[in-house]
């Protein structure tokens, strides 16, 4: 019998972990002199109380979903793909090339396109580390987090040896053709005539990543490849037995989970910045670890994950533009939520495992009697 | 009657919803064997290990020699001169014999006082009991039988006097088994209590004083050993009658359906562990492999399986197949009729964490006939599941339940459905009952047998030489990579095969 019902997997024990660095933040920013309960007023107003706070919001959100669905289809194989943040710095580079290759006329031709240029860009930056790890057993941990920055140095170079019009002081490519601009959610919206802040540069991206963590879903539990990977990912030994091929798998999973971490470039290279900026992931890759832990590297969890973090980025920005809280609290309170939810999650699961237990123990004994 | 060496009063123990033990007295007269004997999972693990302080007992008592006693944790039972031999021996390999005993067990800072004091105890025990060892080889150099009297002497030195053994026979030859029970019969002389937990009857009646039987975590009964059957025994753990035999007609040979010609094996470290074995299995025939654990035969059936790569000559209904590993994989062997219940059904038979239905696509999930275009037929896996739990009596029949939660047994019935299922040529089968309770070994053996009276060519690999002996239509032993040699069942005996295991042919030893 499973230890407890699948709600209280998937749902309590997020909340309750939650509830638990929600309250530890508020005894820091208590321990600072602030007022917790208005500084979460200011991120709740900043990131939900607008349509400009929940633009932010989703954008944020976007990158999030397409860097944890990177970590959890690796995940699933019992891989830790650690090189999110270079897969998707690496995949900027193959939007920005496939933008600036051609004067797009619309962006429904360079949508497809870019989407190719990141996916197999970001895909090539994790075959290396994942074929080291297949044939020659370098551990993936080590070599993608190594890989991260060979990927920063590389962009650096890139940017200020080629890339860069000549005459440009900062160190950016060039800015994509008007054709490939994309549409953003306000510009959609207005079609159907709803209202949508301007600002925010959320855009059709979000759909795409909706898009792809159906099809991780579908990929993982609906084909005979997620069915590999999966039990890959449980048990080698079986694997073997049952003529799965390690090698295989370790390549397929790594190439689509550097390809997803490479799609996030869509949404900020050429749906925001709309040309390669240096460090265009932002941490994103990492956070992409935390809201796969949190989404139990489920494609559902893994929206929800990612909603609440872009709710914390876009938040903590706001809470630092209307108090006198520093950013540098922000950064305390994600970690707070990412220990809680990913490292210390056997610290709240023990207890509740223990208490459904205990009940279903009172419920089965008590009829007996 | 004497004060008892051990008694437990009222001993329960839960793990969340399983009650593991449930009321459970015994008492345990000083200087006896006592047998306890039950089915896996029938909760003999569990109380021993209440017993040797690994888990807290929910309710009841335990009095050592007429003292109330607590046993908080191992320490205690130490102290209160309980020793326990484990199945699997806690011993560090690359450590000499006399390292091993003082380990843990070392008075003071330095390690040389306490090793003389040992090497000088150790001689004295040895004198006492029999149990000669030299304390200076290290013991990965040593056999099994050797290392588990190893183990004693670790419980003795300790200054026990009731030892606890769980299933010491599972990894010793006939023979060694023999020297075993030698040992404990001149320990009981020496007035040592000792406590055998074993699954097999026949242990049982040759040895010890006073047998219980556990069933379900209830102790059902605590008889003379002189006054029951094994019969009797088989139904007391079972609740039912069981028939002990295997019921089969004279197998009816037919063609060569698999024929091995000197085939090699090297191991991951470039040890070689099957040395040019040949031999081959026919339509119709069950071919026993006997053999201690370690011989070769796990690797032999890796490579037929088609997950290792060795050298030689395979040919599979008359056609030969690919051994280097290159172009064939366990799913190409599955195409060529083979199918296999591996030997460790937790590792590689089953995914636990995976359902029964996914776990009945295992290995066949890129059937067609479990395919919906590029997608899988998820709902005909699970209606196919259901139909096979139905016809393999698997309990709970529940397809959404994880492999994890099912009985050994069960999880067993599992797998031999999905392999059997596929109407193969040939079955590799390997330990087809280890783990497995009596009644559902009754039923294994039953499907093993239809299959080969189907015409099917079966390799059964086991080290429960009973098994071997009522199954098998021929019987080949194997040792150290080779194989000793081929008896037909009605024509030998435990001690002929046992020897054989033991890598003697009956003419050397003679």
């Amino acid at each position: 019998m499973d230890k407890m019902p699948r709600w209280a997997d998937v749902l309590l024990i997020p909340l309750i972990s939650l509830l638990l660095a929600a309250i530890l933040s508020a005894l820091v920013i208590l321990a600072i002199g602030e007022n917790p309960v208005e500084a979460l007023g200011y991120m709740v107003e900043g990131a939900l109380g607008s349509t400009y706070g929940w633009g932010y919001t989703l954008y944020y959100a976007t990158n999030f979903i397409f860097t944890g669905l990177a970590v959890a289809i690796a995940f699933h194989a019992s891989l830790f793909n650690i090189g999110g943040e270079g897969q998707a710095t690496l995949g900027g580079l193959g939007v920005a090339l496939v933008c600036l290759a051609l004067p797009w006329p619309h962006w429904t031709l360079a949508l497809p396109a870019a989407v190719i240029g990141g996916a197999a860009f970001g895909a090539f930056w994790a075959a290396i580390p994942a074929y080291l790890q297949a044939k020659r057993g370098s551990h993936i941990v080590i070599t993608t987090i190594m890989f991260n920055y060979i990927a920063f140095a590389l962009i650096i170079y890139l940017l200020n040896n080629g890339l860069k019009p000549i005459g440009q002081m900062e160190s950016s490519s060039a800015r994509f053709p008007e054709g490939a601009a994309l549409p953003t959610l306000h510009e959609m919206l207005a079609v159907v005539g709803i209202p949508f802040s301007k600002a925010p540069p959320v855009n059709i991206s979000l759909f795409l990543a909706l898009a792809a963590a159906w099809g991780v879903w579908l990929l993982l539990w609906r084909t005979p490849l997620g069915f590999e990977i999966r039990a890959f990912g449980k048990s080698e030994p079986a694997g073997r037995y049952a003529g799965i091929s390690p090698t295989k798998i370790i390549m397929i999973t790594m190439l689509i989970s550097g390809g997803l971490a490479g799609l996030m470039a869509i949404n900020t290279v050429m749906g925001e910045a709309e040309r390669l900026v240096n460090n265009s992931v932002q941490n994103a890759g990492f956070i992409g670890i935390a809201v796969a832990l949190m989404g139990r590297s489920h494609p559902v969890g893994i929206l929800i994950a990612g909603l609440l973090f872009g709710f914390l980025v876009q938040g903590g920005a706001e809470l630092a533009f209307w108090t006198s809280i520093p950013t540098e609290l922000i950064i305390v309170i994600q970690a707070l939520v990412i220990l809680f939810t990913g490292a210390l999650d056997n610290m709240v699961r023990m207890p509740v495992e223990a208490l459904f237990s205990r009940r279903r123990l009172a419920a089965k004994a008590t009829p007996a009697e | 009657m004497s004060t008892a060496a051990i008694e437990l009063k009222g001993i329960s123990k839960a793990f969340g919803p399983v009650q593991a033990n449930k009321d459970i007295s015994i008492s345990v007269q000083p200087g006896t064997i006592h047998g306890i004997i039950g089915e896996n999972g029938a909760g003999k693990s569990t109380l021993m290990s209440i017993l040797y302080g690994f888990y807290k007992a929910d309710a009841g008592e335990i009095f050592i020699r007429g003292q109330k006693t607590s046993i908080p944790d191992s320490q205690a039972a130490i102290a209160a001169g309980i020793g326990m031999v484990f199945q699997h021996f806690k011993l560090v390999e690359n450590f000499t014999v006399l390292e091993n005993i003082i380990l843990g067990a070392e008075d003071g800072g330095f390690l040389k006082p306490s090793l003389a004091k040992a090497r000088k105890l150790l001689k004295e025990l040895a004198d006492d009991y029999g149990l000669s060892v030299d304390p200076d080889a290290k013991v990965e150099a040593l056999s099994v039988g050797y290392q588990q009297r190893i183990e004693i002497l670790k419980a003795l030195y300790r200054q026990a006097d009731i030892l606890i053994l769980d299933e010491p026979t599972g990894v010793l030859t006939p023979a060694e088994a023999d020297q075993l029970f030698r040992i404990l019969g001149r320990l009981r002389e020496e007035g040592k209590t000792i406590i055998l937990i074993t699954h097999k009857l026949r242990e049982i009646m040759d040895i010890t004083d006073t047998v219980s039987v556990m069933r379900r975590g209830e102790m059902t009964a605590t008889v003379k050993t002189a006054a029951t059957s094994p019969t009797e025994l088989a139904e007391l753990m079972v609740g039912r009658k069981v028939l002990l035999r295997v019921d089969k007609k004279p197998a009816t040979p037919g063609a060569p359906v698999l024929k091995v010609d000197n085939l090699r094996v090297v191991d991951n470290k470039g040890v070689e562990r099957v040395k040019g074995i040949s031999f081959e299995v026919r339509a119709g025939e069950i071919l026993g492999l006997a053999g201690v654990a370690g011989n070769g035969q796990s690797e032999l059936l890796e490579v037929l399986g088609g997950y290792r790569a060795a050298t030689g000559q395979i040919v599979m209904n008359n056609e030969e197949i690919d051994l280097t590993g290159a172009k064939s994989d366990g799913q190409s062997r599955r195409a060529r009729g083979i199918a296999h219940v591996p030997e460790d059904r937790q590792r590689e038979g089953l995914i636990m964490d995976f359902m029964a239905w996914e776990n009945t696509a295992f290995g066949y999930h890129k059937d067609n006939r479990y395919k919906k275009g590029v997608l899988s037929d998820n709902a005909s896996i699970r209606g196919d599941t259901e139909e096979k739990m139905e016809r393999f009596d698997v309990r709970p029949p529940n397809p959404k339940l994880s492999a994890k939660n099912f009985s050994g047994g069960n999880q067993q019935k599992i797998v031999l459905a999905r392999e059997i299922e596929r109407n193969p040529d040939l079955l590799l089968i390997g330990q087809p009952t280890r783990g497995v309770d009596i009644g559902a070994i009754e039923f294994i053996h039953q499907q093993i047998v239809a299959l080969r009276d189907q015409g099917k060519a079966i390799l059964l690999v086991s080290v429960e030489l009973d098994e071997i002996m009522s199954l098998s239509d021929r019987i080949a032993v194997m040792f150290d990579g080779h194989i000793m040699g081929e008896r037909q069942p009605d024509q030998t005996d435990e001690k002929e095969l046992g020897l054989l295991m033991a890598g003697l042919t009956p003419e050397a030893a003679e």
